[in-house]
């Protein structure tokens, strides 16, 4: 049986708590049949036991015993939809304050922000908080949800109000691409299926606007040269060595003129493989393995890449979502996985803490958990970076703690646009 | 030098992305951590696992050892093609036996026909310990189980094995961190985003070999709580059963005694993949008893340390 090419695009739910994100979604892989009949007898029997209706769609998604037990999303799931030509991977994230890590590990990944919010209450603090990390994160594609659409009598005055708080948002924080669409998750009005009860509307739905939008945005942000992290120098019989890793950016090719770094070594890639057998081109997203012309010791955590070349530096002006239970101050020491490098840093500076509401920096000496702030880091050894905004690969980090091995922070190299 | 134009042509889907990304998963994981493991049960998750970590570190011999946790309630077929595979990668195979957690009177033993599933986690942590193992890649997938949607690709274990989904790492962008302080490990499932189908697709596309039993074929079985079970040295049929000669295959392949046949005509790769794309029942719906038990049958399982 043939079937068509698929690509890939990944998605994360943003949105305050009891707007409906999970519900939705559950709406979304139920009107695309990507639910089984035992998934969806499981889901009756759930809300059975609670309560609360004939099918709550909410418990598609909230597979936790806990999150089932106080009705909320904790952590993100995970969910898989496919259309004849694209696979979804959706992260379905949690909407409270204290999960905001589990909402900025969906959204990390994200080409598109799918945004669900209620048409009555408008954008929450919590719904911009999450557009703010978003943006942040490099998300450039939006789909807004305005849901609960009937709860208001399908008003376009209401939709309208929100629609206008939404495009003053997205005009700040600098979204390339944003569709707004008035839903009912409950019903199911524009999710899969257009609306009969909103004839003033004549756009898209949910899963049209989704399947219209840019695949692969994760993967090809960059503005700049191609970059390939070392993961790891394989030996290939007869003696020579190559060095695997992930290519972002943009590909490489046999010939191309490459420069590994942090030594500063210009040469050649005279080949190329994937699992075993020569190729011509790594294209971004393949975990290649490369062989080059010049003699080198290059290892683990040293860089590939073309022109324009990343910076090496060992001070850090960089943007923080600090998750640690305990603040973070100046002089601290922790530990940064950079690409594929570890290494020490220490605080040098915090140069602030950004007001959501704002969207401007007021001053501050510490982070708590759950803030966005910024700070310098110093670095113990020489590291290679880019802006996140022209690579979010090689513009990311986490910051570990030493002790309990813990990831403690999400970082980008240098400053969002919109502060 | 000649360059085959091995994907020259054909434009990247969506099963090249998942290819190379768990191709990566492999290599971070052996590179962060000291002992890592392969659990290798012969099901088609895990033959596309240890083909993927194959294929990460060609042409040198794979870098960490396979692991089969045996409950000694196999399919016969399973572990022929569990010996062959691993005798074809050159992996050096651990068996871990949960009669052995009998025998040293670990856990109750449940009987010959009595399910040893659950009992396969107290086998599973004990290896991971005495092998000094701090990492253990597993095949499973976040489509099979709504707890399963919920873990990281990189999950923490703590020194009693235990998963806190509470409690999990951030895990962003790429950057999976491994490390662990002694005596904790790590699970890291690196086909966390495939679905049964892209598994199929995959194992159709790099014409990979799978036990028989996954492709039709007659069998004995008898219907017992709405799942047909292989007649067999651990399943016997119960007097009010009708044993039946059926043309089946199966899905998933798990304990003998509690995995369930689908009747089904599919008997080559792309007959299967054809049923799949019109499937009604999910995968760990239409076969497997260890998941019927409750309605977070798996979450309880997973807390405790199993896979």
């Amino acid at each position: 049986m043939a079937l068509a090419v698929k690509d890939l695009l990944r998605l994360a739910t943003v949105g305050s708590v009891d707007d409906g994100k999970s519900t939705l979604i559950g709406r979304l892989l139920v009107d695309t049949r990507q639910l089984f009949d035992d998934q969806m007898d499981a889901v009756a029997a759930a809300s059975e036991k609670r309560g609360v209706g004939d099918l709550d769609l909410s418990f598609v998604t909230d597979g936790l015993r806990a999150e089932r037990e106080q009705g909320i999303t904790i952590d993100v799931a995970y969910r898989y939809a496919s259309t004849p030509t694209r696979k979804f991977i959706i992260a379905d994230c949690p909407g409270h304050v204290q999960y905001t890590g589990n909402m900025a590990t969906g959204a990390s990944t994200a080409d598109l922000a799918l945004v669900v919010l209620d048409v009555a209450a408008g954008l929450k603090e919590q719904t911009r908080r999450h557009l703010c990390i978003a943006a942040l994160l490099g998300v450039r594609s939006i789909v807004v949800a305005v849901n609960k659409m009937d709860a208001v009598d399908w008003s376009q005055l209401a939709f309208q109000r929100v629609v206008d708080e939404i495009e003053t948002l997205s005009r700040q924080l600098g979204f390339k691409s944003v569709n707004i669409i008035p839903t009912s998750a409950l019903l199911g009005d524009n999710v899969v299926e257009p609306s009969r009860n909103l004839d003033w509307y004549h756009g898209p739905s949910v899963l049209e606007a989704l399947e219209a939008s840019e695949a692969g945005a994760w993967e090809h942000t960059t503005t700049q040269g191609a970059r390939m992290p070392i993961q790891w120098v394989l030996r290939q019989p007869g003696g020579g060595r190559t060095y695997a890793g992930m290519v972002c950016g943009d590909s490489l090719h046999v010939g191309d003129k490459v420069t590994l770094l942090p030594a500063n070594i210009e040469t050649t890639i005279s080949a190329i493989n994937f699992g075993g057998e020569p190729i011509s081109e790594a294209t971004v997203g393949l975990a290649a393995d490369v062989d080059l012309a010049a003699e080198t010791n290059a290892g683990r955590g040293d860089m590939i890449a073309t022109g324009p070349l990343p910076r090496l530096v060992n001070e850090i002006a960089t943007t923080i979502c600090w998750f640690g239970e305990r603040p973070l101050n100046v002089g601290q020491r922790l530990r940064m996985k950079h690409t594929t490098k570890v290494a020490p840093v220490r605080v040098k500076t915090i140069n602030g803490i950004i007001d959501i509401e704002r969207l401007d920096v007021d001053e501050s000496t510490s982070l708590y958990t759950n803030d966005i702030g910024l700070a310098t880091l110093q670095t113990a050894n020489l590291m290679v970076v880019d802006d996140y905004r022209s690579n979010r690969v090689t513009g990311s980090f986490v910051l570990i703690d030493e002790a309990t091995n813990a990831t403690v922070a999400a970082g980008m190299v240098g400053r969002a646009s919109f502060l | 030098m000649t360059v085959t134009p091995l994907r020259a042509n054909r434009k990247t889907d969506h099963l090249d992305l998942l290819e190379s990304h768990a191709i990566f998963i492999l290599r971070e994981v052996v590179a962060e951590c000291e002992r890592p493991v392969l659990l290798f049960s012969g099901g088609k998750d895990s033959a596309v696992l240890l083909h993927l970590a194959v294929k990460a570190f060609a042409p040198q011999q794979l870098p960490f050892p396979v692991m089969h946790i045996d409950t000694g309630q196999n399919f016969p077929e399973v572990i022929s093609f569990r010996d062959a595979t691993v005798e074809r990668t050159g992996a050096r195979l651990v068996v871990a036996k949960v009669q052995d957690s009998i025998d040293q009177g670990k856990v109750a033993d449940p009987g010959l026909m009595g399910s040893r599933n659950r009992l396969q986690t107290v086998t599973l942590l004990d290896a991971i310990n005495d092998n000094g193992f701090d990492a253990a890649f597993g095949g499973a997938r976040r489509d099979e189980d709504k707890a399963r949607a919920k873990e990281r690709i990189l999950s923490f274990r703590d020194v009693f094995g235990q998963w806190d989904p509470r409690q999990q790492r951030p895990e962003l962008w790429q950057l999976y961190q491994g490390k662990v302080n002694p005596g904790e490990h790590v699970r890291a499932f690196p086909l966390s985003d495939w679905t049964e189908l892209d598994i199929w697709q995959y194992i159709e596309r790099e014409q990979m070999k799978l036990p028989e039993i996954y492709f039709a074929h007659e069998r004995d079985v008898v219907l017992r709580d709405g799942m047909w079970l292989a007649v067999g040295p651990f399943v016997d049929p119960r007097p009010d059963e009708k044993v039946e000669r059926l043309v089946v295959r199966f899905r998933t392949v798990g304990d003998a005694n509690c995995t369930g046949a689908v009747l089904s005509e599919a008997a080559t790769l792309e007959a299967i993949i054809a049923e799949i794309v019109v499937a009604n029942v999910s995968e760990r719906g239409a076969t497997r008893a260890d998941d019927k038990f409750s309605e977070t049958a798996m979450e309880d399982r997973k807390r405790e340390g199993y896979f």
